[in-house]
């Protein structure tokens, strides 16, 4: 199967600043593509670049095998929900929806009738008559749907779209989002600095720093083995402990405060060698080793160093000998389980398996 | 800060005062412009259509003021347009350069402009009255665009595009629409600025006066006075109502961009 | 022009199409603006170091014109008299001025300022010769002031020192040009975010040293502009010192005008143009660097 959006090589230049670097990427008919990083790291650049309002200054884009060089956006199979939503204010709920829809053949009345299935759609029915700027943030992030979704692009391309929505609004169009995409078979990419919610939505995320690409894969290899510290340390919380690498064959390595330990070929990068390196551990895959609870293989001694108490969870700070930097490590609150004080003294246990092991 | 209403108070009634004597001695009913009132007259209205000078510079200056207002209006857009839309080499520069004429004494736009008519053996008339009005209306104008312009939201234009209309149906079915009120309210200011504009008509205007050059050749004559006062007040009344109408316009403009208001004209 | 400017450190093939977009828009005023101001003021420069030969110009440069306006005691009396008025004006008006932009900024409700401000400008807008006139009217002999006094009989014989001097081209002018100080001082004020002042009540000042410490000096930007935008057009008014100001109230402009329309001395009236525009940037200049300090964190 070839890829819906094929980019090879795309390079972008803004005089001496290098926006976007050697970018190649295939997103697949269908897929919840998200392009995810920090502001700057050129994530909207490449949506724009998709999009038709930036040229890339060399490399290559395809939208369904047709080359999109020299292709205004407004000939190209995609549309775009805002960050701001860019609803026009001057225009009503209905005007807005079927703006894109002047040129098309559609008789008077199948124009109307395809306003109110996107309406429909994302549940603003009776909504046309308003106008649009006497709606809440939440509707227009819908009424912005509608209207890129009547067109029915091969792609929809979302630049933060849930960014000014307060938490729970947030929440909510999530999961919508999820389901119109389900439901309408459309290939959406999102752009977002929000690593949950990247986590959350996507089949694929690509990270980006510094506007090159610094991992593709799905959520869960994503969490669980990035590539590099810096994507390690942007997607969820990561300890980060000084190791040696013994052993490259077997892949035998002391780690500073945890010891001794061998970890399987697939939490490493290819090509490890002998020498200093460093591994990586998430909160939630090491535990403070209560009394009466199962250890998960590996322990240690430890000391409470600093406490924050979340109410489903205890996040603890502990020092672990030989470790220069606190190690973080969360706790569900199930019953039975003591909040621990600063000061006390306890021992954390680990699998060895949850080890990313990353190359310095 | 009772003080400090009651001193601003004041204040606006120095403003108006002068303003206020136009239609009280417009209708009063002697020559002499003084306490007290005599009677009440409309006499000094009805004298007006009857003066043919008058009639033609007035004719005069509707003529300019309507050419200046529309070219002001368009250079105001292209000049607005490129500070809020693009950015380029010099931008600061350019457009302070093209503010100038806002500080500028009208006098010295006025000879300066004058020398250069003459050395090219350019014959004075409406037209190089248009010319200076044209140079100092104009950064009124980007002054007033300026803001509708800034408050455009370039996504919005992008949007368009993205749904399919060229550069040019987005500026007519989406600019233009949100900018109209701006661009209304820059074509009346620069008509009043226009009508209203005495140094560069006295000096440019040949032998065809507009209204204020008129006015000013009536101000030597006594007798004439009450008819300059009945004069006055219609001028000052219709700019009022011409600068409620475009201060309404800008009100609507901001209303429909969903923007709060932040202050008047300049 | 235009292609000079592009040229200058930055090749054409560098420009990206925005930039060229751009210029290409702002082209047109700006061309305007070049025609119609630079290239006359270039040649109101050129002629100034001409000289009146009859009907034409004896085009041989010389400084005669400039000697002349130094030396005369008329032009010179002229000149100072123009900065004299042009820098009472500007104290008076944005003196008066600033309580009203203070006000509305910080006592008026948020909904309510633009009609005050608009309230403001309305008269500015308004003939400003009729304006000027009334000035006159109330000024006058027998004017309002005047006989309004004399009617109500606090005064016998009418008051001589409100017409025909310079007083009078000072009230004049300071009422004309009042909304041109009030509008660059409300924006410096509105812009002032409200919580430094709290903070400085925090840290133990009262609403007055409040105001002389905080309050005034983050307003400067706008008192300062206003001082420019008063005193540059003022200085070469025409209409007041003739209307109001008689013979010891004329102004520099006034000659300019004499020299090129009556006397037919364009090069003399160029010379005093340009001696006048010289002078008002000297001064500008002159407070703007003053000014420094209050002016570096602003943009």
């Amino acid at each position: 199967m070839t890829a819906l959006i094929d980019l090879k090589n795309v390079n972008k230049y803004y005089d001496d600043y290098h926006a976007l670097r050697d970018v190649n990427l295939e997103i697949a008919q269908g897929e919840f593509f998200s392009l995810l990083g920090p502001s700057g790291c050129g994530k909207t650049t490449l949506l724009r670049t998709i999009a038709g309002f930036e040229a890339p200054s060399d490399g290559s884009l395809h939208i369904a095998g047709a080359n999109m060089n020299g292709v205004p956006a407004n000939a190209r199979p995609t549309n775009m929900v805002f960050q701001s939503y860019a609803i026009f204010p001057h225009l009503s709920v209905a005007e807005n929806v079927g703006f894109g829809l002047r040129k098309s053949q559609l008789s008077k009345s199948d124009k109307i009738k395809s306003v109110e299935e996107a309406l429909d759609m994302v549940g603003l029915n009776g909504f046309g008559g308003r106008a649009a700027h006497a709606l809440s943030g939440g509707q227009r992030q819908r009424v912005a749907l509608a209207r890129a979704l009547i067109l029915k692009p091969k792609v929809l391309l979302l630049d933060e779209p849930l960014s000014a929505l307060d938490k729970k609004l947030r929440e909510q169009m999530q999961s919508e989002l999820r389901r119109l995409q389900r439901q309408v078979g459309i290939t959406f990419i999102l752009v977002t600095h929000d690593q949950e919610e990247a986590l959350i939505m996507s089949d694929r995320v690509a990270v980006m720093f510094d506007g090159a690409i610094a991992q593709l894969a799905d959520p869960q290899t994503l969490y669980k083995r990035p590539r590099t510290r810096k994507v390690g340390d942007f997607i969820g919380v990561m300890n980060f402990l000084p190791a040696h690498v013994t052993d490259p064959n077997k892949i035998t390595l002391d780690v500073a405060g945890l010891g001794t330990v061998t970890i399987a070929p697939e939490q490493a990068p290819s090509g490890t060698s002998s020498g200093a390196a460093e591994i990586g551990i998430r909160p939630e895959m090491m535990s403070i080793l209560f009394e009466g609870e199962p250890d998960r293989g590996e322990i240690a001694e430890a000391t409470i160093q600093d406490r924050a108490y979340y109410g489903d969870m205890t996040y603890y700070d502990v020092h672990l000998k030989n470790v220069p930097e606190p190690v973080t490590i969360s706790m569900k609150n199930i019953i039975g389980r003591p909040v621990l004080e600063v000061g006390e003294t306890t021992r954390v246990s680990w699998d060895a398996r949850s080890l990313v092991l990353f190359a310095s | 800060m009772k003080s400090l209403r009651s001193y601003a108070i004041l204040y606006l009634i120095f403003l108006y005062a002068p303003i206020a004597l136009l239609p009280i001695f417009a209708f009063n009913d002697a020559t002499i412009i003084a306490f007290p009132l005599s009677g009440f007259t409309t006499q000094w209205f009805t004298e007006l259509p009857q003066i043919p000078a008058l009639i033609d510079s007035v004719k005069n200056s509707l003529y300019i003021a309507v050419i200046t207002s529309i070219l002001s209006t368009l250079l105001g857009i292209c000049a607005a347009r490129a500070a809020a839309k693009y950015s380029f080499r010099f931008k600061r520069p350019i457009m302070g350069f093209i503010m100038v004429p806002l500080v500028l004494p009208e006098i010295i736009v006025a000879v300066s402009l004058l020398v250069i008519l003459l050395q090219l053996g350019l014959s004075l008339g409406a037209w190089t009255v248009i010319m200076g009005h044209v140079l100092i209306c104009t950064p009124f104008c980007i002054a007033i665009l300026n803001s509708a312009f800034q408050n455009l939201d370039s996504a919005m234009e992008e949007a368009a595009i993205d749904l399919g209309e060229t550069p040019w149906s987005t500026f007519r079915l989406v600019t233009l629409p949100l900018v109209s009120p701006a661009i209304i309210s820059a074509l009346l200011i620069s008509f009043t600025i226009s009508l209203d504009e005495f140094i560069i008509a006295f000096f440019l205007t040949g032998t065809e006066p507009t209204l204020p050059v008129y006015l000013w050749s009536q101000l030597r004559f006594p007798a004439r006075i009450p008819v300059v006062m009945a004069l006055g007040t219609i001028l000052v009344a219709g700019s009022i109502l011409l600068l409620i109408l475009a201060e309404m316009m800008r009100r609507r403009g901001l209303r429909r961009a969903g923007l709060q208001d932040k202050g008047g004209f300049l | 022009m235009l292609v000079q400017l592009v040229g200058m450190g930055a090749p054409l093939a560098i420009l990206n199409t925005e930039s060229k977009k751009g210029l290409a828009l702002v082209g047109a005023p700006l061309g305007y603006v070049v025609l119609m101001l630079a290239v006359p003021l270039a040649a109101i420069l050129l002629i100034s170091f001409w000289t009146q030969d009859f009907q034409t110009f004896d085009t041989t440069p010389t400084l005669n014109n400039y000697r002349e306006a130094v030396t005369d005691p008329l032009y010179r009396e002229l000149l100072f008299r123009s900065i004299r008025i042009a820098g009472l004006v500007t104290l008076v008006t944005v003196l008066l001025a600033f309580p009203v932009a203070y006000f509305i900024s910080f006592h008026v409700a948020p909904e309510r300022k633009s009609l005050w401000l608009f309230l403001i400008t309305i008269p500015f807008w308004t003939s400003y010769l009729i304006r000027v006139f009334l000035w006159k009217v109330i000024l006058g002999f027998n004017g309002v002031i005047n006989s309004g006094l004399q009617t109500v009989g606090i005064i016998d014989e009418p008051l001589t020192f409100i017409l025909y001097n310079a007083n009078a081209v000072v009230i004049t002018l300071a009422h004309a040009f009042a909304p041109f100080a009030i509008l660059p001082i409300f924006v410096a004020l509105e812009k002032i975010d409200r919580s430094l002042l709290e903070a400085s009540q925090d840290l133990g000042e009262n609403r007055v040293s409040t105001f002389f410490r905080v309050t005034l000096p983050l307003a400067m930007p706008g008192v300062v502009a206003a001082v420019l935008i008063v005193f540059i057009p003022t200085i070469g008014d025409y209409v007041t010192p003739r209307l109001v100001g008689g013979p010891d109230g004329l102004m520099i402009a006034n000659m300019i005008q004499v020299q090129f329309l009556r006397l037919n001395n364009a090069p003399m009236g160029a010379t005093l143009a340009v001696i006048a525009m010289l002078s008002v940037s000297l001064i500008a200049l002159l407070f703007v660097a003053l000014n420094r300090r209050f002016l570096r964190g602003s943009r």
